[in-house]
This record gives C-alpha cells, sequence and structure tokens, in this order.
C-alpha cells in the first residue's frame, strides 16, 4: 500500500463521511467512523470508480471492510488495469 | 511540485476557514470553484455539507423535491444538491420507497404530499413498469403488446390527474428508456409491431397527456441516455447489486438533467447573455486582423464560430437577450458586426452593446441598467480566463460561462448551459428582443421632452385589464416568479397556484397589457386581490420592469380601487414587503393617498377607506376594461 494512493482513498472518505482527514487511517471501517452506512459504502464504490476509472465486481466491493483493504484492492486493480 | 490530493486538501481546508471566519460570499465562490473543478461524488457530500453551514447567511431560493423512483437513485442526489446550492437553490429532498410510487400519488394522505413539495419527479424504468416490453418482448403476441402499452399509457394518465387533484407542484415525468439492443436484434427493424416503435408510441402518448395539464413536464430520459450513449450509461453488476441501474460516470449527468428543470422552476434563470467578440464570437482580434482576417463563416474555423452565434440566435427565440461587452475600437468591431459576410448575428440582434476600453465589470452593470433587468439575470461568455475571473470576483451573482479552449466546443457548452432553461414560452418571451428595440427608440424620445407629462402624452399608452385566461397563465404566473423590482409582496405563484386563484369565488386575477406608440409592451401587470367581508386585500401587484415609471400602475390601482368599491368593499389594504431588490415600489402606496395601518418585522400594511377616497386613472392613459378576459 503506498501512501499517495492511501492519501486520495482518504481524501474520498473524508468528504464522504465529513470527517476530517487526521481522524482517518488504513484501520478506519464502518465500526469506528459513524457515518459509513450502507448508502456510504455504495457512494464510496461509486466515487472510487470515477476517480481511478476502475469496475469493482460485487466480490470486490464485499471485500472492502477498512480503508486500507479498499486502498490495496485500488492498487490492485490499477495495476491490472491497462493504462 | 504539489499533488493534486494536496491541492484539493487545501482548497478544502480554505473554504473550512472561511466558513469559520464568517466570510459566507468568499467561502461560497470557492465552493463553486471546487465544485466546478471536482464534479463527482465525494466533492458534491463536502460541498453540501459546507452550504448546509451557510445556507442561512445566503439568498438561496428554497425548493422541495420528492423523487418518485423504481431505481436507487441515493448517490445522485448529492450531486443534485451541491450543482443546485452553486447555482443558488436550496433543495430539501424527499426520497419515496423504492416502487412505491403509484401508492404514493394515488393516496392523498402519503408520505409524499405530507412532505409538500414544489417539485416532483417520477422516475421510473421501462424494465420495472413494463417488464413485458423490455427483456420478454419476443414472447408477446401482438395483442398482449397492444394491451400492456395501454395498460402502460392509462397509468401514467392517471398518475398525472390525481397528482394535479392533490397539489399544485410542477410534475417531471421521466419518459421510457429503449433497450440497449431489441431483444429480435436487427429484425426489430423490419416488424410492424417492432419493440422499439411500442416504446417510443408510449413516449408520444406520455408527452401529449402530459401536454394537457399545466406544470407536467416530460424529461427525455431515453434522449439523455443516447446522448451519453446507452452501452456507457448502464452498469448491470450496480445494478443486480444495488438496485443502481446508472454507472458511477454518468450520474452526473442525470442529476445535471434534474438541474435544468429545477433552474427555470426556481426562478433561477439568465435573462440576458453579454458576450465578448474577439476570438469568442469570431475567431482572431478584429483590431489586428481586420475584416479579411478575422474567422467567422461555413468553413473551418470560422464555422465554431457561426455554430455558436446559431446557438446564440436559438436562445433569442426563448427570449433571452444578447448584448456586447468587447475591449476594441468601436469603429472596427461595428463594422464587422455590420459588413462581415460570415455574421449571423448583426447589431440589430443586440439589445446593448458596450465596445470600449472599459473594465467589463462596469459594461456589465451599465447594460443590466439599461435592459433593466439585475446583474444577478446576467450570463457572461468570454474565451479570456482572466476576464471570466474578474467577472467572478467582482459580480460573483453573474453567471459566469466556463469555454473549453478549443472554439468547436463552444456553441455545445452554451446549449448546455441550465441557466438559459425554460419550460414554458410566452409569446412575450418569443417577441422580447424586438420589444427592447423599440425600448431604445423610447428612452431616445424622453430626452427630448421638457415635462414627464408632455412625455406620457406622447407615448399614448393604452392598458387592457383582464381577468387571467387559461392563454394568460402561464405569463401571469412568470411575471410573479421573476419580477423583482416593482413588486409589493414577491409573492412566487405556479401556474396551478395561481389556476386555483382564479377559480376562487372571492379572489380576482387581473393582468394588464400594455401598448404605446412605439409598440406593444405585452402582458406586463398582474395583480391578485381577496375579498373579506369589507376589506379588499391586495395578496400581490406587480409591473414588469418594461413599464415602470410610466404610471401605468396607477391605471391599473385606479381600477382595483374602483372596482372593490363596485363589489361593496369599504376599505383596501395593502402591504409593501420590502426585499433588497424592490425599492422602486417601496413609496407606490403613500404616494397612492393610502394611510400606514401597522408595521411588523416583515413590511408595513397600508390602508384605503374607499368610501370617501378613490383613484383616478391618468389622463394621458387610455383604460380599457374587457369583461369577458380575452386578453
Amino acid at each position: 500500500m503506498t501512501s499517495s494512493t492511501f492519501e486520495q482513498v482518504r481524501s474520498i472518505a473524508s468528504d464522504l463521511f465529513s470527517t476530517p482527514t487526521d481522524r482517518i487511517s488504513p484501520d478506519s471501517s464502518p465500526e469506528t467512523i459513524e457515518s459509513w452506512d450502507s448508502i456510504q459504502h455504495l457512494n464510496l464504490v461509486l466515487a472510487l470508480e470515477e476517480k481511478f476509472g476502475l469496475q469493482l465486481s460485487p466480490e470486490e466491493i464485499e471485500q472492502m471492510h477498512t480503508l486500507g483493504q479498499v486502498t490495496k484492492l485500488v492498487e490492485t486493480k490499477l495495476q491490472s488495469t491497462p493504462k | 511540485m504539489i499533488s493534486s490530493v494536496e491541492k484539493s486538501t487545501d482548497a478544502r481546508n480554505q473554504i473550512d476557514q472561511l466558513i469559520e471566519a464568517g466570510n459566507a460570499e468568499l467561502a461560497t465562490r470557492c465552493l463553486a470553484d471546487l465544485w466546478r473543478a471536482e464534479q463527482g461524488g465525494a466533492a458534491a457530500s463536502f460541498v453540501t455539507t459546507r452550504f448546509e453551514k451557510l445556507r442561512d447567511r445566503l439568498p438561496l431560493a428554497r425548493c422541495r423535491i420528492a423523487i418518485l423512483r423504481s431505481f436507487t437513485v441515493e448517490p445522485a442526489v448529492p450531486l443534485l444538491r451541491a450543482s443546485a446550492f452553486c447555482s443558488g437553490v436550496d433543495l430539501a429532498v424527499h426520497l419515496g420507497d423504492f416502487n412505491a410510487y403509484s401508492q404514493e400519488i394515488l393516496d392523498g394522505r402519503s408520505s409524499l404530499y405530507q412532505f409538500s413539495p414544489n417539485v416532483v419527479l417520477l422516475a421510473v424504468r421501462t424494465a420495472d413498469i413494463a417488464p413485458e416490453l423490455w427483456d420478454v418482448y419476443a414472447d408477446q403476441s401482438a395483442e398482449s403488446v397492444q394491451r400492456i402499452s395501454q395498460r402502460v399509457c392509462a397509468s401514467f394518465e392517471q398518475w398525472m390527474r390525481v397528482f394535479r387533484q392533490q397539489t399544485s407542484a410542477s410534475l417531471i415525468v421521466h419518459n421510457l428508456e429503449q433497450p440497449i439492443q431489441p431483444n429480435l436484434g436487427v429484425l426489430d427493424g423490419q416488424r410492424s409491431c417492432a419493440q422499439t416503435d411500442v416504446i417510443r408510441q408510449i413516449n408520444s402518448e406520455l408527452h401529449r397527456a402530459a401536454s394537457s395539464y399545466s406544470g407536467v413536464y416530460v424529461l427525455d430520459y431515453d434522449a439523455l441516455i443516447a446522448r451519453h450513449g446507452r452501452l456507457r450509461w448502464h452498469d448491470q453488476r450496480k445494478w443486480l447489486m444495488a438496485r443502481m441501474p446508472v454507472a458511477a460516470d454518468q450520474l452526473i449527468h442525470l442529476s445535471r438533467e434534474w438541474l435544468r428543470f429545477l433552474i427555470p422552476l426556481t426562478g433561477r434563470v439568465a435573462k440576458a447573455l453579454v458576450v465578448d467578440l474577439d476570438n469568442t464570437l469570431w475567431g482572431g482580434v478584429i483590431g489586428e486582423d481586420g475584416m479579411t482576417g478575422i474567422k467567422v463563416g461555413l468553413d473551418y474555423p470560422g464555422a465554431a464560430y457561426q455554430a455558436l452565434q446559431r446557438a446564440m440566435l436559438d436562445l433569442t427565440r426563448k427570449g433571452i437577450l444578447l448584448a456586447i461587452s468587447s475591449k476594441n475600437n468601436p469603429e472596427d468591431a461595428i463594422e464587422a458586426l455590420q459588413n462581415h459576410p460570415g455574421m449571423l448575428l448583426r447589431p440589430k440582434d443586440f439589445a446593448a452593446i458596450r465596445i470600449s476600453w472599459n473594465d467589463k465589470a462596469q459594461s456589465l452593470r451599465e447594460i443590466a441598467q439599461q435592459l433593466n433587468i439585475g446583474t444577478d439575470s446576467l450570463a457572461f461568455l468570454d474565451d479570456n480566463p482572466f476576464e471570466r475571473e474578474q467577472i467572478r470576483a467582482s459580480l460573483p451573482e453573474v453567471a459566469v460561462i466556463d469555454l473549453p479552449d478549443d472554439p468547436m466546443q463552444y456553441a455545445a457548452t452554451l446549449r448546455d448551459f441550465p441557466a438559459f432553461e425554460r419550460l414554458t414560452l410566452s409569446s412575450e418571451d418569443q417577441q422580447r428582443g424586438a420589444m427592447y428595440a423599440d425600448q431604445k427608440q423610447r428612452s431616445q424620445a424622453e430626452q427630448g421632452f421638457q415635462s414627464k407629462e408632455d412625455f406620457y402624452r406622447f407615448l399614448q399608452q393604452e392598458a387592457d385589464i383582464s381577468q387571467v385566461t387559461p392563454g394568460t397563465l402561464a405569463r401571469v404566473a412568470q411575471l410573479t416568479q421573476k419580477t423583482n423590482q416593482f413588486n409589493l409582496t414577491t409573492r412566487r405563484y405556479s401556474e396551478q397556484e395561481i389556476s386555483q386563484l382564479a377559480n376562487n369565488r372571492k379572489c380576482q386575477v387581473l393582468s394588464m397589457r400594455v401598448r404605446d406608440r412605439f409598440g406593444d409592451h405585452g402582458l406586463v401587470g398582474v395583480t391578485i386581490v381577496r375579498d373579506q367581508d369589507a376589506v379588499c386585500e391586495i395578496d400581490t401587484f406587480l409591473l414588469s420592469c418594461r413599464v415602470i415609471g410610466r404610471t401605468v400602475e396607477t391605471a391599473l390601482l385606479s381600477y382595483v380601487a374602483e372596482s372593490a368599491a363596485a363589489r361593496g368593499r369599504h376599505k383596501l389594504i395593502g402591504r409593501f414587503i420590502p426585499t433588497k431588490k424592490n425599492a422602486p415600489a417601496r413609496e407606490f402606496y403613500s404616494q397612492h393617498g393610502f394611510i400606514l395601518d401597522s408595521q411588523n418585522g416583515e413590511g408595513t400594511l397600508w390602508t384605503l377607506d374607499l368610501r370617501n377616497r378613490q383613484i383616478a386613472c391618468p389622463d394621458w392613459v387610455k383604460l380599457t376594461i374587457n369583461r369577458g378576459g380575452q386578453n
């Protein structure tokens, strides 16, 4: 997990969950962020797809438990998608 | 080097600091800049939460919208609210339950009506309302297709009818989308009962039904999808996972299309477009390249500029005025405007022209004054980013259009701009350009008279007063929505509300047309009065800015007083509710002999005793009352 991808993910999460960036870490999850509900989860998926030009499958979306996992997933997808 | 993440984080921190410091105006500008730079779900969430902190300090129009739907629209809502905030509209949104739209419309006590919306969106997919016409069309017999299509049309018709009985809100109905591919492939195009034809017929029936109700509009959802590409629009996986059929990067287009309806419904429209000349209306610089050097015509690259001019002409057909603000030598520029063979626009097409070396913000102020509209009704088109920023900084209320670098995109950019959307057109809208040409003559004439009275007599004004009719409903509602200056109470009414008032026995909705020797001003005055016991109250009294200062308001008031007395009322009362813009109407009641009755936080209340006081119509206005109401 590189810091630059995480920063981008954190910035999206900060906007969506209305939470300052300094209170968001790779361990942040629906358990630690109150506003991270199912609709916000969908919004997170859409924002990632839009920002990184990706398509996430239902299986991948189910694995997104923490922002660290989200970041790793995005990086894996970016490596496998030819630019 | 600063990364883009840092830049956008900085922009957000700056906005939060501005809000903290109480600088609402600059915070608003920065939010609008941020939204232009990053239109997406994340930024939308940031922009809406910050506007929510600012809303009480900003002059935002409030609007309540309910969205009835057969699919997940939640992710599009923040996008819509963010765009609306940046256009000056504070949206409260109510979402209907999945596929509950029919009950919600038909049940007068549903949560839909309890929300008391101003606008309702009905977004239903073809696959949900008519699954037989979607992916199992090949199994259907001609008879069953017929039956299904009748059922769908009857449902829409019933929803519109019941909706109209229940509420005066506006209704926007998505039409039905076509499948990505017809079930039978190219054979569909050869069949007498083609799948695509059936959906087209339902859509044209929908269009017909909507046009028979006032305030019911069709959103051409099928054309929206086609414009952005059917294959890109759909995301089948999101549909199966979250009942969200629209791809992430297409949601912004859906929210923008919704906004196109909300802008005219909330009155946040631009009434005039001010354009630059060099490298905007034509390619090149007239002062340097000369008549033979500038580019405008049928061929590349001049065709891009001609296409922009064509788009501007189309705006004039919607009643939008054109004006020029250019830094140039006036002789050079006028020569090109008058004589260049490639130009579609000529000086007569512009209601105001400012060609000088002055600051453009000053030109825009002068243009607004000449056209008798506020600077917040102007849109500004200029290829030069510096000029655009200048205007944004000094006149933040002006709608500045961001032109892309490529002139071939200019026309499309202009056509895409939501502030030029209209949902109805009155005959006044279509003739507005010509009316302003008459106005230029009037202003010139006015300067030649010794006294105001001489000028009024010279004008030979004729005022016709009528009850509102179905034919004038749209214009009357439009005037209540758009008139800011000579407007005593600034109460906004939709067409449906006006129609309800007109049907109320205790109310009179009167309209006034004005003509003079230079031409017809059209329907320019509205008053709504309500009788209660011995009192007649003036609910609304307004005059289009075109006829302010010509004493026709006295003519209208004289009839209001006379007719109220004739109906046996003893007292005429009226309120003045001050706004930022209605100073021209402040002295109206005191000037006409009303006595100040009381004052509260909202405004002042004025009274005229009809038993011993009448109001005379000025002898230079010929007043006609159309009892039948034809107007």
